[in-house]
């Protein structure tokens, strides 16, 4: 089947009938009671809204505060340098409190 | 006398809001018209022509009158018509196996003898919208603008706000979605 010919006429038929341009009774009225009417505010919908718009400055912030705290908190240094001793002193502190 | 269209526009600004109404009155069948090219329900038409409009009075302010009112009335149609495609690309309710008898009819007369098809235009009509629905939005709005609507390139161009060289890449994918489209159409019916 000669597709380039089948689109012309499918083309052709879709420029005979241009759509039709009729309105329905009153749309204009309809469209200016929509213009003049008085803005009711929902106040529950605009709550939700902010509080979406809320959910990426949130997470910034609290990504930015984690960050902070981890670069300036400096690890805990061992009291003892010596892991050997550390063991030792535990280990005999039970005897010296027997000992006692 | 009637109102031009500038001072009606001037009265809206100056916080007239009934003169809207004319205006709304002068060019609503040009909108509903453009609509139906594009959505099917008579309840989709109404809701673009609605959003049209609604948009237009919200944005007038914008309007510097370098241009008809028309023509920029008709841009934010042909958007509004574009946003509406894009929308609801996923529900399309129509597909390319069930087509209907008279349909069918067309398309054997066309394979009998592809110049003697000018009975039934109806079925033509209805295979067009079969197709164009199958089409991606960009796809359609450019066939339906370029070829329908005979509308140059340039024309085109300032209605999408699209470049030129975006609409001329456009115009060349559409046309061979569309070819692919009827490849398919004539393949499940003819093979």
């Amino acid at each position: 089947m000669d597709l380039e010919k089948l689109q012309q006429k499918l083309m052709a038929a879709a420029k005979a009938t241009p759509p039709s341009d009729q309105v329905p009774y009153a749309f204009e009225k309809r469209i200016m009671a929509r213009l003049t009417a008085p803005l009711t505010v929902d106040v529950w919908a605009v709550w939700g809204r902010w509080l979406w718009r809320a959910v990426a400055p949130c997470m910034s912030v609290m990504a930015a505060l984690g960050v902070w705290v981890l670069a300036t908190t400096q690890p805990a240094e061992p009291e003892s340098q010596n892991l050997e001793q550390a063991i030792e002193n535990t280990l005999l502190s039970s005897d010296d409190v027997a000992g006692e | 006398m009637e109102p031009s269209d500038t001072e009606l526009i001037a009265a809206v600004r100056k916080g007239d809001v009934q003169q809207f109404e004319t205006l709304i009155t002068r060019y609503q069948p040009r909108v509903f018209a453009t609509a139906r090219r594009y959505a099917r329900r008579e309840d989709e038409i109404q809701d673009i022509v609605q959003e049209v409009f609604i948009k237009a009075f919200q944005k007038l302010d914008s309007f510097r009158a370098e241009a008809p009112f028309e023509h920029w009335l008709m841009r934010m149609a042909v958007r509004t018509c574009y946003d509406f495609l894009r929308s609801h690309q996923r529900n399309r309710e129509t597909t390319l196996t069930d087509l209907s008898d008279p349909e069918v009819d067309w398309l054997e007369r066309f394979a009998a003898g592809p110049e003697d098809n000018s009975k039934n235009t109806d079925a033509a009509r209805a295979l067009v919208e079969r197709v164009m629905a199958q089409l991606s939005p960009e796809a359609r709005l450019v066939i339906t603008l370029l070829e329908i609507e005979d509308r140059s390139v340039k024309e085109i161009a300032q209605l999408t706000g699209w470049s030129v060289p975006l609409v001329k890449v456009r115009a060349f994918r559409a046309r061979a979605q569309m070819k692919k489209i009827l490849e398919t159409l004539t393949r499940e019916k003819y093979l």
